[in-house]
């Protein structure tokens, strides 16, 4: 376990990404500490993803830094960065159809824990006891234990993202980006698949940025909200201040009307 | 720790050792190519479990027969088990070599790539006079540790080295099956990028699946060069390819049995039906693999494999 | 050197005039099925067999060889026409929505069905069409003596190209044919009989196979096996050029063509594998062909 920091997990200084003459992120500077939750909102186009994107390694920046635990991580491999700590989740959920729930959970869990190199790959058996131990641990975590000995093809929309998202987290991240992780969720599943995930990151002390664009959810499962608009970040505070903000409301989420009763009744 | 697998197969190995003296010449020497053959074959399921079929292995094959024929005929050297290690090398280092680029390549064009190189390699043959152009050449008599032999003898250690060869083989690539780059197969079938994303280089991983394939043809190439006892450029011809990949889909992929199970049905039913109606024998090939792909679509293999269903363990 | 620069444009371009009219309906079928159809050699191999009965039945009669030549590709044709509506109907369709590679591997086992019936219909024996050949006489050019056969080729490798070409673009059909190529998903959602464009499709790809095979007929021996290596230089094209892509066919033949007569004229040794080179080269550079543009990423 990693013992409280005192400096932020991930720190990103004036970060800049430009496609040929197309700007799609400027200007980024954040600060996020341990275990806190983020939640990055912004319409299509804004540079939420550009930055996601920078933060997993695979767009290099054009300027600026990343810092994650202090080590500096700008411009490496995603591959590296993987394995420093940092995962992600996707927006369509990407999970290996022919596989049942538990292979596909196992087989995350013996990656993460494969030694390094070619002869560390070839040494490690893929039903070690401590990769099995761990697929358990995360099925049970995301409440999808009825469903591990189905394939990943039948399963239902929800269960997909929970899977998803539980294989990033078998390899014990301490950073997670999960885009869009109620897209494709019906509304009145929306928010208990949320508190699934949340709750299961919290107890696993993992820092989260998520990408949303239900601005319940993100009032109800976020510390911190970072609104992006035309690839910068317009707005970064509590999630009253910022979805009260007037540039935000203008830009991002429209006028805010009263807390529904959906988002009251999940307290 | 062996499993039930191990068991059987250890069992039939040493069924198969010890029933070589008393098989018929013509018996014994059918198994040995089959088993030859299963090596290219065990190599093809390789691939396929990663998505990927190869319509050139019989450039593998070609080169690790033409490097036994070669240095038994230019360096005098004639240990047969040192050749096949030789012939499977140098098929290896090729692979390694062309690995790199095809490991760019999926489905089709990884197929049709693999088919231009091993069409080259026989373009290159048949034109070669001092290679034997299209006749090919004769493969010197092998020796067992400085004994020459021959006749049913020879026919006999060749048969035990195959035997031998397939059991190590058979051994390795099971365990490679079981560790996370073997196992890694299905999902980058499944979904490449989300391997990549767990933070795996797919094409590396590809790039040694290919190199196993290849050194596999090798060996298989160089013991059939050894128990033919002649090499000629259709070797590397896409329809010797072409048979491989039809025992592929005869067998299944699903069990490393598979591939010698196939092998060894498939020699039987080109043999039986040379024999049988010699001016129709690609028609049954033919028909035996059409109606295998429609209504048997895992092969043979999956028969067996039903036994295994729960194990998870091949 | 002049007189070898030009021996090899003129064996250039009748090589490629070949191959283009081999590879056209291979291209076609896999444009729109995305099947690459090993039974290709088989139409070919018919159509070479039909134009030798047909020479055989029309050598005896007085018709003019032109005449001859119609009714030996007309044959070829019609029997395409019915191998490819009997194979698409009856085998094909069993497996569509499988792997590409598994409905390959159909169109293989029936590859070598077929080289059998051909030799239940026509026996081992190898027979000769050359009579439309002959009947066509030469050129002299200088020096240089050309088969009046082989400039009929290159017309009819023109005429192909240019006649594929109006109808993909200005006819009814041919624009359906490229809906279907681009997207097969889009074009069925669009209403378009996806099914009914697949038949006849293969049909037209069977039909110029055997065209294919009638129509070289008179300048090779018509013997067992001569499918066989058709259908590796026609994938060989059709690599080269792009799937689907009859612009690339034609520049693919052209390319293939010229390399290969200018290495059987000045390096021989290459000559055999001169094509598959090519297409390893241009595969290693564009991987979808010369004239195809990779898939987006649909993630």
């Amino acid at each position: 376990m990693m013992a409280s920091r005192n400096g932020p997990i991930l720190s990103v200084q004036n970060l800049e990404k430009t496609f040929g003459s197309l700007v799609a992120a400027r200007d980024i500077t954040i600060s996020v500490p341990a275990e806190q939750t983020i939640g990055v909102i912004g319409a299509n186009g804004a540079g939420k993803t550009t930055f996601i994107n920078m933060i997993t390694g695979h767009l290099t920046p054009t300027r600026g830094s990343i810092f994650f635990e202090d080590r500096e991580i700008t411009g490496k491999p995603s591959r590296e960065i993987t394995r420093l700590g940092i995962s992600r989740s996707f927006q369509v959920a990407q999970v290996f159809p022919t596989l049942n729930v538990f292979d596909n959970m196992c087989i995350a869990a013996a990656i993460a824990r494969r030694k390094r190199g070619l002869i560390g790959g070839i040494t490690t058996p893929v039903h070690s006891s401590a990769a099995v131990a761990e697929a358990e641990a995360a099925i049970d975590l995301f409440q999808i234990r009825r469903y591990r000995d189905t394939p990943a093809s039948t399963l239902p929309q929800g269960v997909r993202k929970l899977l998803d998202i539980g294989m990033a987290v078998v390899g014990s991240p301490r950073l997670l980006l999960l885009d869009e992780p109620t897209s494709g969720i019906s509304i009145e599943e929306k928010f208990d698949l949320m508190s699934v995930v949340m709750s299961a990151l919290k107890s696993r002390k993992i820092t989260v940025l998520f990408v949303e664009h239900d601005m319940e959810i993100v009032a109800r499962f976020a510390d911190r909200v970072l609104a992006f608009y035309d690839g910068t970040v317009i707005a970064d505070g509590t999630p009253h201040d910022t979805l009260d903000n007037p540039r935000v409301q203008e830009f991002i989420s429209g006028v805010r009307l009263k807390p529904t009763a959906a988002g009251m009744g999940h307290a | 720790m062996p499993t039930r697998a191990h068991l059987i197969g250890g069992l039939m190995f040493l069924v198969a050792a010890a029933a070589a003296p008393v098989l018929p010449d013509w018996i014994a020497s059918l198994v040995t190519i089959a088993l030859a053959n299963a090596l290219v074959v065990l190599g093809l399921i390789v691939l396929w479990r990663a998505g990927l079929v190869s319509f050139g292995q019989a450039l593998y094959y070609c080169i690790g027969a033409y490097t036994v024929a070669l240095l038994a005929r230019w360096t005098g050297f004639t240990d047969a088990v040192g050749l096949v290690l030789l012939g499977g090398i140098g098929a290896g280092i090729v692979a390694a070599l062309v690995g790199a680029l095809l490991a760019r390549y999926r489905e089709i064009f990884f197929a049709m790539l693999s088919l231009a190189l091993s069409m080259i390699l026989y373009g290159v043959l048949v034109k070669t006079e001092s290679l034997g152009s299209t006749d090919g050449f004769t493969v010197a008599t092998p020796t067992f540790f400085g004994y020459p032999l021959h006749g049913q003898t020879l026919g006999l250690f060749l048969y035990w080295l195959t035997l031998v060869v397939d059991a190590i083989a058979a051994v390795l690539v099971s365990a490679y099956f079981r560790c996370v780059v073997g196992a890694l197969a299905a999902p980058i079938r499944d979904n490449e990028i989300r391997v990549e994303f767990l933070g795996v280089s797919v094409s590396g991983i590809i790039h040694a699946k290919v190199v196993i394939a290849g050194v596999l043809g090798g060996l298989g190439g160089a013991l059939a060069a050894l128990s033919i006892g002649h090499v000629d450029p259709n070797m590397a011809y896409w329809t010797t390819s072409g048979s491989f990949v039809f025992v592929t889909i005869l067998a299944g992929a699903g069990s490393v049995a598979a591939a010698f199970i196939g092998s060894l049905v498939f020699e039987a039913v080109r043999s039986i039906a040379f024999d049988v109606m010699p001016s129709l024998w690609q028609m049954t090939l033919g028909s035996v693999l059409l109606l295998t792909i429609l209504f048997l679509p895992e092969g043979l293999g999956s028969l067996a494999g039903r036994l295994h269903l729960r194990s998870g363990q091949k | 050197m002049l007189l070898t620069l030009f021996a090899i444009l003129t064996d250039g371009l009748v090589y490629a005039a070949y191959l283009f009219i081999v590879a056209i309906g291979l291209t076609l079928i896999f444009g729109v099925m995305k099947i690459l159809n090993v039974t290709h050699g088989s139409f070919y191999a018919f159509g070479a067999y039909a134009a030798a009965t047909a020479v055989g039945i029309y050598a005896n009669s007085d018709l003019p060889a032109a005449l001859g030549f119609l009714f030996m590709v007309g044959l070829a044709m019609a029997v395409g026409m019915v191998m490819g509506l009997v194979l698409e109907r009856g085998i094909l369709r069993l497996v569509y929505g499988r792997d590409e590679v598994i409905v390959v591997l159909v169109t293989y086992a029936v590859f070598l069905i077929l080289e059998d019936v051909i030799v239940l219909i026509w026996g081992p024996r190898s027979y000769a069409a050359y009579q439309p050949m002959v009947a066509a006489g030469n050129t002299e050019i200088g020096d240089l003596v050309l088969s009046n056969y082989d400039l009929i080729l290159v017309a009819i490798a023109g005429g192909l190209a240019a006649i594929t070409y109006w109808a993909l673009k200005f006819t009814r059909y041919g624009r359906l044919l490229a809906t279907v190529i681009f997207d097969r998903e889009t074009a069925a959602a669009f209403g378009i009989n996806v099914t009914l464009v697949y038949t006849v499709t293969f049909i037209i790809g069977a039909v110029l196979g055997a065209a294919a095979g009638a129509i070289m007929a008179p300048k090779i021996a018509i013997t067992l096996g001569i499918g066989v290596e058709v259908i590796v230089l026609a994938f060989a094209v059709v690599a080269i050029g792009g799937m689907g892509s009859i612009e690339g066919a034609l520049i693919g033949a052209l390319i293939v063509g010229i390399c290969r007569a200018a290495a059987v004229h000045l390096f021989p040794q290459i000559e055999l594998f001169v094509i598959y080179g090519v297409m390893a080269l241009v595969l290693i550079v564009r991987p979808y062909g010369l004239f195809v543009r990779a898939q987006p990423r649909k993630i």
